[in-house]
């Protein structure tokens, strides 16, 4: 990392992503700045506020009609909003990975789940076949994979939307990463696998110091699973709060998607978001998005 | 209205058959909302599959409306059954337009008045006459859930299945399609299953709920027991704790049931 004693391992600052479409351009991230540190970070925020757009930019993950700005990225001493194709292949998955918010795309569909998982492993160590076989059923077991002898024979179209993106999960933690940048990766798993999973990635972070970026749109998740929290609207950030403290939010936006969650004890019809023109005005240097 | 009866399924034979549905039993009556809750990879979408003859191995009884149903289908069966599925990425044709999908359902079963049904379903989900001739990739992640919850609407069958149909969606976007969900139940009398993981959506939506877990239901209860804590099986204990929230403490001492 950049040096003893500092525990920043991604800086990001005034990052925007800006697409060109037929109907004139998109802004889906716009001057998002913060810190990553050995910790777990959660981004929270309706759908379309930037979100993915924010995690692939980070990566170089962006689509080719999208334009990425930044006054820095900073990563290793690296700025990753500068550095070359081959460096950004060398950061990407081996030291940064992402796991994609639609993970059965994201496998190869003609291959089986057991072949795809061992393949990966031996990219990155070099084992024999034999030793990327045992350590895949390893990490499946892991993940807590019923019958795995079976399931690394099947395809990804054969195995539930949950199985396929733990699937997912074992294989970005193959290579150890320094951070891994999570898009919505429990959103189909059961509440006690989903608790097991995170469990995971909890000790990823405790015990090795990875930085863990967690996207997600479950608020009760984040707030007692993350320990920072940025809440993001037309791809700024709104606020940066304690993830223990979301839960009292003053933002109105915020207050909002608190609002719209059922509980198990109120039947009644659901609030709905009312939006407020005001929040898509530029929030400014040294605002809320400061994200400290 | 739905009678299942001891429905197994198997795929694949041999040492690597995997027995994802495992003898289930369950009714629900007329205009019942009944959830289906239960472990990943438990057998949920599985039940659901077969009950809308997309998978035709399975075994068992399977009553709809006072019909037994066979291996395959009449088109007149999905005339009174509809599912929404699990992915709204792949459930929709990426190279066609809102108005093929949603006129889809109405040429298969020969009713009229297309472009007055479409634009009345595309109303029922929340969206303007402006959707009914882009592309699903020109929508955002929660428009095309309804544009699935519209295709599914538009041919007005009386029982729905829905798999997981707002776990992909921001909290605003389920709480709107929740409310749809149950107006339409209320306004047509309509007849729900719902998959879902989330013990708080079971709750606002349904009467009873079956917890499955490895292929079988360990528990039906209603969802007065599940709001009062009151589960009898163990494992419907562990789900309704681990939904509190991330707890590393409750993470070490799940317990493995089989
Ligand atoms: N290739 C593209 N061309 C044009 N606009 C795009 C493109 N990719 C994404 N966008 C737009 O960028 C915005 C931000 O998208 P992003 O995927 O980051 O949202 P998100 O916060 O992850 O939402 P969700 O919760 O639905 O996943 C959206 O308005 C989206 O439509
Ligand atoms: N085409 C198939 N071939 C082989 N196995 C299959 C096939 N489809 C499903 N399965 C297996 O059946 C089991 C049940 O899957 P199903 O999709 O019903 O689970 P689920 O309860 O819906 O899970 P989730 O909550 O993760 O969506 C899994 O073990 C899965 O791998
Ligand atoms: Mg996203
Ligand atoms: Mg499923």
């Amino acid at each position: 990392m950049s040096g003893a004693g500092d525990d920043t391992l991604l800086d990001v600052k005034n990052l925007s992503v800006r697409f060109q479409t037929t109907k004139g351009p998109v802004e889906a991230v716009r001057g998002v700045s913060f810190t990553l540190g050995r910790e777990r970070l959660g981004i929270v925020g309706e759908s379309g506020s930037g979100k993915s757009q924010t995690g692939r930019a980070i990566l170089g993950l962006t689509a080719k009609n999208g334009r990425i700005s930044a006054d820095h990225v900073r990563f290793d001493g690296m700025d990753l909003a500068r550095t070359t194709d081959q460096a950004m292949r060398k950061v990407r998955g081996a030291r940064i990975s992402m796991i994609m918010q639609d993970p059965r795309y994201s496998l190869n569909p003609v291959i089986r789940v057991g072949e795809q998982i061992a393949e990966a492993y031996r990219v990155h160590t070099g084992a024999n076949r034999s030793e990327a076989r045992r350590r895949t059923i390893e990490m499946l077991n892991r993940v807590r994979i019923r019958e795995v002898e079976k399931v690394v024979n099947l395809y990804p179209h054969e195995v539930s939307g949950g199985m396929g993106q733990r699937i997912m999960i074992a294989m970005m933690l193959i290579p150890d990463p320094d951070i891994l940048i999570a898009d919505e990766p429990t959103s189909a798993l059961d509440v006690t696998v989903q608790l097991q999973v995170l469990a995971i990635l909890d000790d990823m972070v405790r015990e090795r110091g990875m930085g863990l970026i967690f996207i997600s749109h479950d608020l009760n998740l984040v707030a007692s699973f993350c320990d920072r929290v940025l809440v993001m609207y037309g791809g700024q950030i709104m606020e940066t709060l304690d993830a223990g403290k979301l839960h009292e939010a003053e933002h109105p936006y915020t207050r909002g998607l608190l609002n719209c969650l059922p509980t198990l004890n109120d039947a009644r019809d659901l609030a709905v978001l009312e939006r407020d023109p005001a929040w898509l005005e530029p929030v400014g240097a040294g605002g809320p998005g400061g994200g400290q | 209205m739905i009678e299942v009866g001891d429905l197994t399924v198997t795929f694949g034979t041999g040492a690597r058959a995997v027995r994802a549905v495992r003898g289930i039993s369950f009714t629900v009556a007329e205009g019942e909302s009944f959830g289906l809750v239960g472990e990943s990879g438990s057998g949920k979408s599985t039940v659901l599959r077969a009950m809308a003859g997309l998978n035709r191995d399975w075994g068992g009884r399977m009553t709809v409306a006072g019909q037994p149903l066979g291996k395959t289908r009449a088109r007149a069966f999905y005339r009174s059954l509809q599912m929404v599925f699990q992915d709204p990425f792949g459930s929709l044709h990426p190279r066609h337009t809102i108005n093929d999908i949603l006129g889809e359902p109405l040429k298969i079963h020969v009713i009229g008045d297309s472009e007055t049904r479409i634009l009345n379903a595309l109303d029922e989900v929340g969206l303007g006459p402006e959707y009914r001739f882009r592309f699903p990739h020109q929508l955002s992640g929660g428009q095309r859930q309804r544009i699935a919850i519209a295709r599914a609407l538009i041919i007005n069958p009386p029982i729905m299945l829905l798999d997981e149909p707002t776990s992909a969606l921001d909290v605003s976007v389920q709480a709107e399609i929740l409310n749809l969900l149950r107006r339409l139940r209320n306004e047509h009398r309509l007849t729900y299953i719902l998959v879902s993981h989330d013990l708080s959506v079971v709750a606002h939506m349904c009467d009873r709920l079956a917890i499955m877990n490895a292929g079988r239901v360990v528990e039906q209860l209603s969802v007065e027991r599940l709001r009062a804590h009151e589960p009898d099986h163990p494992y419907t204990k562990q789900l309704l704790r681990a939904s509190l929230g991330y707890d590393r403490a409750a993470a070490e001492n799940l317990e493995w049931f089989d």
